[in-house]
């Protein structure tokens, strides 16, 4: 039996973190809902399996997503995953293969050398040593870059890292102690006996030739096993818990599940699988125009994951979900805010050793209230029986030219509809959700949802995508609801709008509430195309800008609004276009005020577009002739 | 005062020893922009509730400046943050959060729940 006191560390580390990972998994599992339980149940035994299996492979390993977005980071991020993960599994098969007997102890796969110094001098044992230095090279290489990351962020091509705790830098420690004294044990005791590849035999005889190399090698055996089993204790509490977690994430999620608007295990499983890598904090606006740094999602996932009062960081975000877009671990971001603004002010929580370990599933406690209807004012009107129902919406009875384009074209295509907030209805109920009050806002739902169910429509057009967004999400309607573009587009391809080109060069901004917030990136695009000359801009789709109007931020002043708009505008506005379109009223009025450029919804350049209706002919025998000026005195 | 044959009404006075200006203390602290108000109106001008009730932003400013939280209290509920209110500010109050601020500090007390 092959065996020394030095191994005892990385065992006792080795071991804890294999139990606390089923303990944990089954814990995380048991607080899943019902459905969601056998969601996982049949995935396991599905196809969601196989999928789980190749995204864990590309995603948690390769890093695919992180080294699409940013090739540095990438590879700093692949080098120690998938570097890792080969030294174990080429480790595993070296200790196996050249051992003495098979299926060894994983502590003799991780100290091979240690055991067997002899091994590698000739032959494929030299090949196959060879072939581990690489890996070992290729480790210690993305450790540099992880080195040199911290102490420099910009050489990685990011703006801003995550700022860490005393826990986390003390894990980061060890996590970096680990492949560099793993590098000069190998190397020292290759020296001592004369083996060893290129990295370690090298560095090896170079060191024993001034050093007594075998005495100097027992230490840094010690070293390597210590900062490995310190690594594994210390992992369940620091930021490195997403290397298990994530993986089970990955699975869950292949499953079918999804966060939804309730905390509970799903959402608890996201917060420990991110990596603090900080993509988020480079995507937000914030960061990048008003130099805002400590609200970004990694940090409220921090905050959440060390129960930390987190109100003002769950408040103060543009709610945009460019974040959403961008996160290599998938981790659904904007529910999580929301679900944290509905916890409102929290009370940090001091939690002892154990409770760190096995910290409780976070649940929402309802605010208070003194249990009245808050919109109980609201007129019971009489609904007017239509087939189609038209709803600007707040902000669009604040910006007029919106509301009275999309009339005309609703004229012009001659379709029977009834303007249901004609004189200044309801709010749709989402300005309340961003605040966290969702109580009050189902209020407003019901109301709206009353109404719009009396009236018997068949669709509902809205010209505001905060409406919409709340209009296709959270209302429980039989009726099919279209945003304004949508339905321009549906106008068109019926041939009920008859629309003249306008040689007009145009950008269009997506709104985030229609595009990453409700998928529509198209329609808009293709009604734009129809009209005008719709130029590229470097921020389309999934990666487009927030205007910094944004009801999703209740902190921020008009200051950092302007400074975000203005920004936002010159973006869009590089290639000088005549107009700037967009398909929100918010968006609009935010712009207006940041650019010279004319800023215009599509409504109103459709509008403009519209064929004028042919003069009607004069009927033969119809006098011309001007009637009689009437006397007024 | 008497004397000379005046009388205050009941509705004219503020007494100023009995408001309680803590609520509009915490919401400047935490909202500098609600010092910025010169009470123009212009949020009750376009404010959606506005159209259906009395609800007046303005005046609630007011009240919770003077610190006559009952009124307060009796009304902010109306609001529907529906944000016409920011976009129309000229001095940029972020009335939202002024809202948000008010019901969060009038709920903290059991007795004032919302």
């Amino acid at each position: 039996m092959q065996f020394d006191p030095f191994v005892i560390p990385f065992n006792i580390g080795l071991y804890f973190i294999l139990l606390y990972a089923v303990a944990r998994s089954v814990m995380w599992f048991n607080e899943l809902s019902r459905s969601n339980k056998l969601r996982l149940q049949r995935g396991f035994f599905g196809r969601a399996f196989g999928h789980s299996l190749k995204e864990i492979f590309l995603e948690s390993l390769i890093h695919r997503k992180i080294l699409k977005a940013n090739f540095k980071l990438g590879f700093m991020h692949m080098s120690l995953a998938f570097g890792w993960f080969l030294l174990i599994l080429f480790g595993t098969i070296e200790a196996d293969f050249f051992g003495a007997i098979h299926l060894n102890a994983p502590y003799k796969a991780i100290f091979f050398k240690f055991f067997n110094p002899e091994h590698g001098r000739s032959g494929f044992e030299a090949v196959y040593s060879f072939w581990m230095d690489l890996i070992l090279a290729f480790i210690l290489s993305g450790l540099l870059l992880a080195i040199i990351k911290r102490f420099s962020s910009k050489v990685v091509g990011m703006k801003k890292t995550t700022k860490l705790r005393i826990l986390d830098k003390v894990a980061l420690t060890s996590l970096w102690l680990i492949f560099p004294s793993r590098l000069i044990a190998e190397s020292f005791t290759s020296g001592a006996y004369g083996t060893g590849s290129f990295l370690t035999g090298s560095l090896g005889s170079m060191l024993a030739s001034f050093l007594p190399a075998s005495e100097l090698a027992y230490p840094f055996w010690w070293l390597y096993s210590l900062s490995l089993g310190v690594f594994f204790i210390l992992l369940p509490l620091t930021r490195y818990m997403h290397i298990p977690t994530e993986l089970f994430l990955i699975f869950a999620r292949n499953s079918g599940i999804r966060t939804g608007d309730q905390p509970g295990a799903y959402k608890e499983m996201q917060i420990y699988s991110c990596s603090s890598c900080g993509i988020c904090i480079d995507a937000c606006q914030l960061n990048f125009s008003a130099g805002i740094t400590n609200i970004q999602a990694a940090y409220l996932l921090k905050g959440l994951r060390n129960h930390e009062n987190v109100y003002d960081i769950a408040y103060n975000c543009l709610m945009c979900g460019r974040c959403d877009q961008k996160c290599p671990v998938g981790i659904e971001l904007t529910p999580i805010r929301m679900i944290s603004r509905r916890a409102g002010e929290t009370i940090q929580r001091k939690t002892n050793i154990w409770e760190k370990y096995f910290s409780d599933i976070q649940h929402v406690a309802p605010i208070k209230t003194n249990g009245d209807l808050s919109y109980s004012w609201l007129p019971k009107e009489k609904p007017v029986k239509t087939e189609l129902l038209y709803f600007a919406g707040c902000m669009t009875h604040l910006t007029p030219a919106i509301k009275n384009s999309m009339v005309k074209i609703l004229e012009a295509s001659g379709i029977k509809y009834n303007f249901m907030d004609a004189d200044g209805g309801a709010c749709c109920g989402r300005p309340l959700m961003l605040a966290g009050q969702d109580k009050e806002a189902r209020e407003l739902i019901n109301f709206n949802s009353e109404l719009i169910w009396k009236s018997g429509a068949k669709t509902l057009v809205t010209s505001c995508p905060i409406c919409y967004k709340v209009f296709s999400e959270s209302y429980y309607l039989n009726v099919e609801v279209l945003h304004h573009t949508q339905f321009i587009k549906m106008l068109i391809e019926q041939d009920k709008l008859k629309l003249n080109f306008t040689r007009r060069k145009v950008t269009y901004h997506t709104p985030c509430d229609l595009g990453r917030g409700s998928g529509i990136y198209d329609e808009p695009k293709e009604v734009l195309s129809h009209v005008a000359l719709l130029q590229k801009t470097a921020f389309d789709d999934e990666n487009s800008l927030c205007c910094g109007g944004s009801l999703g931020n209740i902190k921020i002043n008009n200051q950092v609004r302007n400074s975000i708009a203005r920004d936002a505008a010159a973006e869009l506005t590089q290639c000088n276009p005549d107009i700037l379109a967009t398909s929100c009223p918010l968006c609009k009025k935010t712009f207006a005020a940041a650019t010279d450029t004319r800023v215009a919804d599509i409504a109103e350049i459709v509008a403009e577009a519209i064929v004028s209706p042919p003069v009607k002919e004069i009927k033969p025998g119809l006098s011309l002739r001007r009637r009689k000026p009437v006397k007024i005195l | 005062m008497e004397k000379f044959g005046f009388a205050i009404l009941k509705e004219r006075h503020i007494d100023y020893d009995a408001n309680d200006k803590s609520i509009a203390e915490y919401i400047a602290d935490r909202e500098p922009t609600f010092r910025l108000c010169i009470e123009c109106g212009c949020c009750s001008a376009t404010c959606t509730t506005g159209t259906f009730t009395r609800f007046s932003l303005r005046e609630l400013q007011i009240y919770l400046k003077r610190g006559e939280n009952e009124y307060v209290r009796e009304n902010i509920r109306k609001c529907m943050l529906c944000g016409k209110c920011i976009l129309v500010c000229p001095r940029g109050v972020n009335t939202r959060n002024v809202i948000t601020l008010a019901k969060q500090e009038l709920q903290k007390t059991e007795k004032n729940a919302v």
